[in-house]
């Protein structure tokens, strides 16, 4: 295969499929959570990050680290506090830190309008060797967090109240949460764009869960639908030339929808499976336990 | 309390920190006012239950017999007054692998799919080191869901439950963990009534091995026979501690459902719900 021969295409596959991992890996639980758009929100904060990157001549991706670990502890911090109007505060950051980067990346001499580009919607070919090196750092730490705490985050997100109860560290979870989520959006951010990432992060997530019944399943699921798109759209970028991250969404958003189409039939089937097994509707009295209210004909 | 003799249970996972049963009470709530916003919901409410005990608290929505047992749980914070959990002032408590909780809930849903094992297994938590499930662990969890009868649902999706079901994976859930100290914020909300039975029965079981139950009740139903106490809340004030109020006229009826508007709160002096 030709495309191999490329170093530069190499290191685009590679931080594709890394990002087809992580993404989904962590999206599940803001998904669990009903935060499907949190990612959203960190990845207009980490534009502020490459402003001031560029500004301060200092690397944009770990900038972006730095800002987005600040803005989802602030968010997370808003979730505590201001529970009464904390959409508005939400809205306030998203959008102050969209705003921000723009103008600090106009400020400075080496960020153009076209470098803004590129960190908005992905530009998988321009990885770097010292990018990867960033990369598979922080992509290690999100796997070890998804993965080796999955029994604790799925019972944070799921229950917070009884989590507590249980004695789990609540609230340190959930800084976890939003410090991996702000994590695998900068790692994202080089292949499908800092606009683009939470696409990532739910549509696997969603698709997956067309289909399955649980959690542990929806996880696997989740992530190898992540590498099928992130791998199959960085190879078509480069052979139709496209956008990676565009191609990338649009897969998955096509995926979402046979998964969708193939959920019906499979209910239908499972109904019937279960009907079968005795389920259904009959006179005869049931030989276990009747209930006392139990009307008899 | 009512004579009850404790019958060992064959298949029962040994805990190691069995309760003793030494006479300290297990929660002890002394003069607690809490408020939410600027509305005080408790004013003084003193509740004590010894081991092996089972308390109901009763009264009327707004009563704030909600707001009682989620500051025993740390839920809501005390304003004033005292709290120690099994002997333990509340600042330094921390074995809460002791005690079980059953939210008010409708739902044991999340925004992704998961099994009911799945949900249940969250309970065994406490217990585990790190997460890591042993095989003491998954005995105690599908224990935990034989007692409610959901043991053939364990790999559905709880999505996929009814409202009663739900209730009974919820119950499920805190009883994974083999607690000693049972706190249920309205276990039989909108649960029909063979799932009331089943839940009854599991509470009888969870009894006999002398696990301390203080539950939130809008009315006494099928639980009634396991009741030794009740306390009755009146606007954050207790205004009864004593034996459960009988239920009369059509509320006594088997199978009475309670889903009647109550009148005016002010009309009456006592909204419990048993007495109306």
């Amino acid at each position: 295969m030709e495309i191999l021969d490329y170093a530069f295409m190499q290191r685009a596959l590679i931080a594709a499929l890394i990002v087809g991992v992580t993404a989904p890996a962590i999206g599940i639980y803001l998904v669990q959570r009903r935060q499907a758009l949190m990612g959203d929100g960190i990845g207009h904060v980490a534009l502020t990050g490459v402003g001031l990157g560029f500004l301060l001549n200092a690397s944009p991706v770990w900038m972006a680290t730095a800002v987005a670990v600040l803005g989802s502890v602030v968010m997370e911090l808003i979730r505590w506090y201001g529970r009464t109007r904390g959409d508005l505060a939400l809205a306030m950051l998203f959008y102050g830190g969209m705003a921000g980067g723009v103008l600090l990346m106009n400020l400075s001499d080496a960020g153009s309008n076209a470098n803004l580009g590129t960190y908005l919607f992905g530009s998988i070919t321009t990885v770097s060797p010292q990018d990867m090196t960033t990369i598979y750092v922080l992509a290690a730490l999100v796997l070890a967090i998804t993965v080796g705490l999955r029994r604790q985050l799925f019972a944070v997100c799921l229950d917070e109240e009884f989590a507590r109860v249980t004695g789990l560290p609540v609230r340190l979870l959930n800084l976890l949460v939003a410090v991996t989520a702000a994590v695998t959006v900068t790692v994202a951010m080089r292949v499908v764009g800092l606009l683009l990432v939470s696409a990532l992060m739910v549509i696997p997530v969603a698709a997956a869960q067309q289909l399955s019944r649980s959690f542990a399943v929806t996880f696997a699921a989740a992530v190898g639908i992540g590498v099928v798109v992130t791998v199959a759209g960085t190879t078509t970028s480069y052979y139709v030339d496209v956008p990676s991250g565009a191609t990338i969404v649009l897969f998955a958003i096509g995926l979402f929808a046979a998964f969708t189409a193939l959920a019906a039939p499979l209910a239908k089937k499972r109904a019937r499976a279960a009907s079968e097994a005795g389920k259904g509707c009959t006179l005869e009295v049931p030989a276990g336990r009747v209930p006392a209210d139990d009307v008899r004909v | 309390m009512k004579d009850r003799d404790q019958p060992a249970i064959a298949d029962q996972p040994v805990i190691e920190d069995a309760p003793v049963m030494e006479d300290e009470p297990v929660i002890a709530l002394r003069g607690a006012t809490a408020s939410l916003g600027a509305r005080p919901v408790l004013r003084g409410v003193d509740l004590t239950v010894r081991p092996g005990e089972v308390v109901a608290l009763l009264g009327a929505n707004g009563s704030g017999k909600s707001t009682a047992v989620r500051s025993v749980i740390g839920q809501v914070p005390l304003t004033g007054g005292e709290l120690s959990l099994f002997g333990t002032p509340f600042r330094r408590f921390g074995d809460w692998a002791r005690i079980g909780y059953v939210p008010q809930r409708t739902t044991a849903a999340g925004g992704v799919p998961a099994t009911v094992r799945e949900v249940v297994t969250a309970g065994r938590l406490a217990r585990t080191k790190l997460g890591i499930l042993r095989r003491a662990d998954r005995s105690a969890v599908h224990h935990a869901l034989e007692l409610v009868g959901m043991a053939d649902r364990a790999k559905d999706s709880v999505n996929a439950l009814s409202g009663g079901q739900h209730q009974r994976v919820l119950i499920a859930r805190a009883l994974a963990g083999e607690p000693d100290l049972l706190i249920m914020d309205e276990p039989m909300a909108g649960v029909d009534l063979a799932s009331q039975e089943v839940l009854a029965a599991a509470l009888r079981e969870q009894v006999a091995r002398g696990t301390t139950v203080l539950l939130v009740l809008h009315e006494l139903g099928p639980l009634e026979p396991l009741i030794d106490r009740a306390v009755v809340l009146r606007d954050g004030c207790v205004v009864h501690d004593g034996p459960p109020p009988k239920a009369v006229g059509q509320h006594a009826l088997p199978g009475h459902d309670h889903v009647h508007p109550h009148a005016d709160a002010s009309a009456e002096p006592l909204r419990t719900g048993l007495l109306s």
